[in-house]
C-alpha cells in the first residue's frame, strides 16, 4: 500500500515545475548569493574628516584612516556642522572631528582629544567602523610615541603583543562559517514549507476526502509523504555540499557519512514538523503564515548570525528548542572541525526525539474523520 | 444495533449538530442489498451530511447506523473497505494520468499490479478511454471526469457505493450514460446509494427517500410515492414536500 502512495507522490512531484524549482535552484541562489552578502566584515564606511588643525599630525592621522583600506574619505568639510549635514543624508557613516591645536597640544600635554560622530542608524557599521577607527588611532598614537622615543635602549613603556591563531577556520574566512549554516537553513526551508503546504493542499482541492474515505492506514498516509520529501531533502543537501565544494572550496573536514546521518534525522523532525503545520492548518495560507512564523524564530534564534552564548538567558532556553540550531551546529562542528560520532552524539539524540515526536504529534493529530 | 441480512443499510434515528444546527435530524432507513437508493432533497437539507457520516467521514452526534455489516461509530475503518465513494467535488488527482489513479486507488484498496492491470484494461473497454489513459486528468471534459471517478470508486468492487451528485454539471446525454453505468453496476450486485436533485433520475432508483429539513419526509418506490401524493411526477412529490422547507442554499 505504502509503495503506491510513495509512487504517486513523486510522479506529482517531478510534474510540479515550482516543486522542482524549489528544490533545486533555490540552494543554488541562497548559497552562491547569501554568502557573499551575509559577511560581518565591514569595508567602505564613509568618514568625512573635520580638521580644524592642518597640521602634519592630523594629516598623517586622516591619511593613515584612507590608507587602511576600510575607510571612504567623503569630505573634509571645514566645520563640524557642516560634516553633521552629510550624516544627516547619510553621505558619511563617521565624522572624525580633529581639533585646533591638535598637534601643539600632543606634543606639550602628551595627550590630545579627539571627537568621533557615529551614525548609528546602521548600528552594525556604526559600530564596527567605531572599533576600526579607534585601532587606527591607538596606532596613530603608538607610532608617534616610538617616534619620539627614537629607540631608547630600554623600552620605557612596556609593550605586549598579541598573535591569534584562527583554530578550524584559519583565515577567518566568513563563507567558510557562513555556508555550512546557510545549507542547514536551506534544508529546514525545504522540509517544513514543501510537507507543511502538501497536505493542506489536498485539503483545499478536495483530494483528501477521497483518500479518507479509503481504508488507508493514517500512519501509511503520513509516511506516503514523508518519504518523498526526505530524499528530495537529501538531494537538496547533496546538491549544497557541491556548491560549497565548488565555489567556495569547502569540503567538510569530519566524515561525511556521520553529517548524512544526522542530516537523515534532521529532516525527519523538519518533515515531522511541515506535517504537524499541515493537519492544523485549513487553507495554505494559514500553512504557509504559521511555517513563516516558525522559520523566522527558528532562523533567528538558530544561531548562524548571531551566537547562542551572547543571547540572554530566556531566548538560550528557547534555542534549546530550535531543531535548526543543533543541526547550525552540528553542520559546523563537522564540516569545520571535523567532529566525530561522539561529539555531536547528544544533538542527534536529541534530534531523534524531536523527530519522533513531531511525526507521532502529526500522525495522531491527523483525522481521518471530522 | 438493528442486523439484517438483506440490509446494508440500517440507521435508526442517526442525527448530526453543527453547534446549534441540527444538519441531520433523527433519520431512520433501511437500505436493502442491491438496490439504487435515490437520496432527494434541496440543496442544505443533509444529504450530504448523512451520506458522509455513512462513510465514516463524519461521525455522528447521536443515533445509530450500520454499514455493511459494521457499526458507523466504532467501525468506520472497516466499513471503508467495503464501501466506494463518490464525492460531490472531483477528487481524483488531476496532476495523474487515468492510469496512475488507477493504480493508485487499487493499490490502496490492496489489489494487486495483475488485478489493477486486468481492471484497468476492463474499464478502458467499458469507457472507451483508450486515448486517454496516459492524460492528465485535469485535460479531460467534465463528464468523462464524473464517469473515471465513479469508475474508480468501484474499482475495487465494494458490494456498496456511495454517489454523492454525480450528474451535477453535466450534460444530458452525458447523465444517461452515467446512468447506464449505475444499472450496469447494480446489475452486477453493487447496492447504489445515490443523491440527486434531479427528478428524472429519481425515476431511475428502485427506492427513493425525500430529506426536507434534516428529516425524511418520504421513502418508498418512485411509483407509490407519486401515487400516494396524488402526483403526476417526482418532481411533483418533491415541490409538494420541498415547498414545506425553511432552509435553504448550502
Amino acid at each position: 500500500m505504502l509503495r503506491f502512495l510513495i509512487e504517486k507522490e513523486f510522479r506529482q512531484i517531478f510534474r510540479d515545475p515550482a516543486i522542482l524549482r524549489m528544490i533545486f535552484i533555490m540552494p543554488i541562489i541562497q548559497l552562491v548569493v547569501m554568502p557573499l552578502a551575509a559577511d560581518y566584515e565591514v569595508k567602505n564606511v564613509n568618514i568625512a574628516v573635520v580638521d580644524h588643525d592642518h597640521s602634519t599630525y592630523s594629516r598623517q592621522l586622516t591619511q593613515q584612516i584612507t590608507a587602511s583600506g576600510y575607510f571612504k574619505l567623503v569630505a573634509m568639510p571645514a566645520s563640524y556642522t557642516q560634516a553633521l549635514s552629510y550624516i544627516e543624508t547619510d553621505e558619511a557613516d563617521i565624522i572624525l572631528d580633529i581639533p585646533q591645536h591638535f598637534e601643539r597640544t600632543l606634543i606639550r600635554e602628551n595627550e590630545a582629544p579627539l571627537h568621533m560622530s557615529v551614525n548609528a542608524v546602521n548600528g552594525t557599521k556604526a559600530n564596527i567602523g567605531a572599533g576600526y577607527l579607534n585601532t587606527i588611532i591607538r596606532q596613530f598614537n603608538t607610532d608617534i610615541r616610538q617616534h619620539w622615543l627614537q629607540l631608547p635602549r630600554h623600552s620605557q613603556q612596556p609593550q605586549i603583543l598579541t598573535t591569534n591563531t584562527n583554530w578550524f577556520n584559519v583565515r577567518m574566512s566568513y563563507q567558510k562559517f557562513m555556508v555550512p549554516g546557510i545549507l542547514a537553513i536551506l534544508l529546514t526551508m525545504v522540509g517544513a514549507f514543501l510537507t507543511a503546504l502538501n497536505i493542506v493542499r489536498e485539503k483545499e482541492i478536495g483530494t483528501i476526502e477521497q483518500i479518507n474515505v479509503t481504508p488507508v492506514r493514517k500512519q501509511y498516509f503520513i509516511l506516503g509523504k514523508l518519504i518523498p520529501f526526505w530524499v528530495l531533502g537529501m538531494v537538496s543537501l547533496s546538491l549544497g555540499l557541491i556548491i560549497a565544494r565548488v565555489a567556495y572550496g569547502i569540503a567538510p573536514v569530519g566524515s561525511l557519512p556521520l553529517l548524512y546521518a544526522f542530516a537523515a534525522v534532521y529532516m525527519m523532525a523538519v518533515l515531522g514538523l511541515g506535517l504537524l503545520i499541515s493537519t492544523y492548518a485549513h487553507t495554505q495560507q494559514q500553512a504557509m503564515l504559521i511555517a513563516f512564523f516558525l522559520m523566522m524564530i527558528f532562523i533567528l534564534l538558530g544561531g548562524l548570525y548571531t551566537p547562542i552564548d551572547s543571547m540572554p538567558h530566556w531566548a538560550q532556553v528557547i534555542t534549546q528548542f530550535n531543531p535548526v540550531s543543533y543541526f547550525i551546529d552540528v553542520m559546523r562542528m563537522v564540516v569545520l572541525k571535523g567532529s566525530g560520532f561522539t561529539d555531536i552524539s547528544r544533538h542527534l539524540g536529541i534530534m531523534a526525539i524531536f523527530a519522533v515526536v513531531l511525526n507521532v504529534w502529526a500522525i495522531l493529530n491527523y483525522r481521518k474523520r471530522a | 444495533m438493528i442486523d439484517s441480512n438483506s440490509h446494508i443499510i440500517t440507521a435508526n434515528k442517526l442525527t448530526k449538530t453543527f453547534g446549534d444546527f441540527t444538519a441531520v435530524d433523527a433519520i431512520s432507513l433501511d437500505v436493502h442489498k442491491g438496490e439504487i437508493f435515490g437520496f432527494l432533497g434541496a440543496n442544505g437539507a443533509g444529504k450530504s451530511t448523512a451520506m458522509r457520516m455513512f462513510c465514516g467521514l463524519l461521525s455522528p452526534t447521536s443515533g445509530e447506523a450500520s454499514v455493511a455489516g459494521f457499526d458507523v461509530r466504532t467501525q468506520s475503518e472497516m466499513i471503508k473497505r467495503n464501501i466506494g465513494y463518490m464525492s460531490q467535488k472531483f477528487s481524483l488527482y488531476e496532476d495523474l494520468t487515468v492510469r496512475e489513479n488507477m493504480r493508485l486507488y487499487g493499490g490502496i484498496y490492496g489489489m494487486s499490479s495483475a488485478a489493477i492491470k486486468q481492471k484497468t484494461a476492463a474499464i478502458v473497454e467499458e469507457l472507451h478511454l483508450q486515448h486517454e489513459l496516459n492524460s492528465l486528468v485535469k485535460t479531460l471534459p467534465l463528464g468523462w471526469k464524473q464517469k473515471l471517478a465513479f469508475s474508480v470508486a468501484i474499482f475495487h468492487n465494494p458490494p456498496l457505493v456511495f454517489l454523492d451528485e454525480p450528474t451535477g454539471g453535466v450534460d444530458p446525454i452525458t447523465r444517461r450514460e452515467f446512468w447506464e453505468m449505475i444499472y450496469r453496476a447494480a446489475n452486477a450486485g453493487t447496492t447504489v446509494f445515490v443523491t440527486t436533485h434531479y427528478m428524472d433520475e429519481a425515476e431511475y432508483c428502485n427506492r427513493v427517500c425525500i430529506m426536507v429539513d434534516g428529516k425524511i419526509e418520504a421513502m418508498d418506490t418512485p411509483a407509490q410515492l407519486r401515487q400516494q401524493f396524488h402526483a403526476k411526477g417526482m418532481e411533483d412529490v418533491f415541490l409538494q414536500l420541498a415547498r414545506k422547507a425553511t432552509r435553504s442554499g448550502d
